[in-house]
């Protein structure tokens, strides 16, 4: 039996289970959604939503039930909710297993959000590279079609949900709201200006949701079983429920690890995943995906919840944590990610598209130990008219591999600095002796 | 021509959306599932299907790393080189591939077979190394199975160790 309790991987874990709309209906499947549409209105279950302190789990961490809750009240014309399947936050691989493995179950939650906030419409926008995941949504919502839980008229209340899968075509910025709302429109995923939000002026101009995969499949559980029951689980008040935790790095297992949020690193890292998979020691990890900060040692007592994460100067963000052991090279570690940030850049704003090259090309010279003493500064300096003055969080986002570097192993830097200096010198030497 | 051989798909992509041109994507694909990749010819056909402009179409299609605007091998190997895979070996499978079929990134074997991506984080950080070759993925990668994959596409086209629905750990978990 596992420690604790399981809620969205329970299903899967059973042994023969498919993920059929059979198979789903048998574990109690749509009972939730049987449970309040037609019966309960459906501003009671934005309420229960907001009572369960759901925070969404694609990164940003905003609670569900007050996004719901910032759709205008009297609009009359189409509203929509857009599943965030774009799943591409190094480190993250949670909502793949969610897709391919339990899909009714992530349908059941999408039904649920069209019906409190009156979307008719509902687009799962799954990354491209998810073939396999698109094929299997889009049987799932064909057998539900069938059973009369989505579609028109769904369990003959008259009321419609129609759910179409669209899948993107591997730009990570697409995983931003509102690049995802572009893309989707048939666009590049370029990040709008905020203000106004999608909450207004979302899909078409229209009243629009985005929630990631993860808070939706939370959502028949909270309808099942009250948000009472929810709200207790994890470290509440202000970080309910469990949360997947993708392990990944130098582990010996490796994989998705469902835990009430709240539990320690060392606890996720040593018992779930199983400790280092050498007898080399832990040197570093990062908490929440690529965009995360890196953390030490010293922080494997910090909780996994919101608030005890940023406290310990870094975000819990989608839930990917890497593992790195004794002996990896940290200036190298930030480079790997720094390329993927700069590969990454959508480029709408000059800060972040043209600091990611700069950035990348410093960090490539300091690794081929050509690097100088002012590249250091120059980092910093870049980093810092980076954050902040982006459209979106991408600029935040891709100073943090450098930056907390930096801060927690500056000599690592140094170090390389001072072997191109030596070399330097060498080479000086050799060609002044010469005649 | 796109709209003769595929009349009902394009159909039925156009119904899911209220707007026309949400349906570029989705054409875009079926324009590279028929070639193998997205011509000019294709963009333009799109264009006026969509009431959009050719450049409208381009400005789009350039957006997103998984339209191919040339031509790939028949098996394109995409290997995924961030952090999380380079961690446990990925570089390695990068080099399996320069020294087993004599190609870089970017390059095509010279009978048209196999052509080398390295890519950006394809979401199997927990089952690296990975790559992805066309539509499937293939993870946990030793050199033994890159080896039974290579031949089995040679022969057969496909190959069974491709990653079915995805759970890792795979077995409930003993405590």
């Amino acid at each position: 039996m596992p420690k604790h309790e399981l809620i969205l991987l329970k299903n899967m874990m059973q042994p023969g289970y498919t993920g059929s709309l059979q198979d789903y209906e048998r574990a109690g499947g749509y009972q939730a959604l049987r449970k309040v549409v037609g019966k309960v209105p459906p501003a009671d279950v934005t309420t229960t939503v907001m009572k369960s302190g759901l925070r969404g789990r694609g990164g940003a961490g905003f609670p569900t039930g007050v996004k719901w809750g910032f759709l205008p009240k009297d609009y009359q014309g189409p509203r929509y909710l857009c599943c965030n399947a774009d799943e591409s936050e190094p480190g993250t691989f949670k909502d793949r297993q969610l897709i391919e493995r339990d899909p009714h179950q992530l349908l059941e939650g999408i039904l649920l959000a069209c019906y409190a906030i009156g979307a008719e419409s509902a687009y799962i926008y799954i990354r491209g590279e998810f073939v396999l995941g698109a094929r299997i949504l889009e049987s799932a919502i064909a057998e539900a079609r069938a059973a009369g839980y989505a579609g028109e008229n769904i369990l003959g209340t008259g009321i419609t949900a129609n759910v179409w899968v669209h899948r993107g075509a591997g730009a990570y910025i697409c995983g931003e709201e509102t690049a995802l709302l572009e893309s989707l429109e048939g666009k590049r995923g370029l990040p709008r200006v905020k203000p106004p939000f999608p909450a207004t002026h979302g899909l078409y101009n229209k009243p629009t949701v985005v929630n990631n995969v993860e808070t939706l499949a939370n959502l028949p559980h909270i309808i099942s079983r009250g948000p009472e029951w929810f709200s207790a689980i994890g470290s509440p008040p202000k970080s309910t429920g469990t949360r997947i935790f993708c392990v990944s790095g130098h582990v010996k297992r490796p994989g998705n690890y469902e835990v009430p949020m709240g539990v320690t690193f060392r606890e996720l890292i040593y018992e779930e995943a199983g400790g280092m998979r050498s007898d080399k020691p832990l040197k570093a990890f990062i908490p929440g995906g690529a965009s995360a900060p890196f953390l030490t040692p010293d922080h494997l007592d910090v909780k996994l919840d919101f608030e005890s994460v940023a406290a310990a100067g870094s975000m819990l963000g989608s839930g990917g944590v890497t593992v790195m052991e004794e002996g990896t090279d940290m200036v190298w570690a930030a480079l790997r990610l720094m390329e993927f940030f700069y590969h990454e850049s959508c480029g709408k704003c000059s800060p972040c598209r043209e600091g990611s090259s700069w950035l990348v090309q410093t960090m490539r010279r300091i690794v081929a130990k050509r690097g100088r003493m002012e590249d250091l500064e120059t980092l910093v300096d870049l980093c810092k008219n980076i954050a902040g003055r982006t459209v979106c969080a991408f600029g935040d986002a891709e100073i943090s591999p450098i930056m907390s570097t930096l801060k927690h192993w500056r000599p690592e830097y140094v170090l390389l600095i001072h072997e191109a200096e030596a070399a330097n010198l060498i080479h000086l030497k050799r060609t002044m002796a010469q005649p | 021509m796109l709209k003769e051989k595929y009349g009902a798909e394009i159909a039925e992509i156009l119904s899911h959306y209220p707007v026309k041109r949400s349906a570029l994507i989705p054409l875009l694909y079926l324009a590279q599932q028929d070639e193998g990749y997205v011509s000019e010819a294709a963009m333009k056909e799109i264009a006026q299907m969509l009431r959009l402009t050719p450049p409208q179409v381009y400005e789009t299609a350039t957006f997103y790393t998984m339209l191919n605007l040339k031509r790939v091998g028949k098996f394109h190997l995409q290997i995924c080189k961030s952090l999380m895979c380079a961690l446990v070996g990925s570089d390695t499978v990068i080099g399996w591939v320069k020294t087993k079929l004599g190609i870089g990134p970017g390059e095509t074997t010279a009978d048209g077979l196999f052509t080398l991506s390295t890519v950006e984080c394809l979401a199997a950080c927990g089952t690296a190394p990975m790559m992805q070759i066309n539509e499937d993925y293939y993870e946990r990668l030793t050199e033994e199975t890159f080896d039974r994959i290579l031949a089995d596409l040679k022969k057969d086209g496909t190959c069974s160790l491709k990653t079915g629905p995805f759970m890792w750990p795979e077995a409930p978990r003993a405590q």
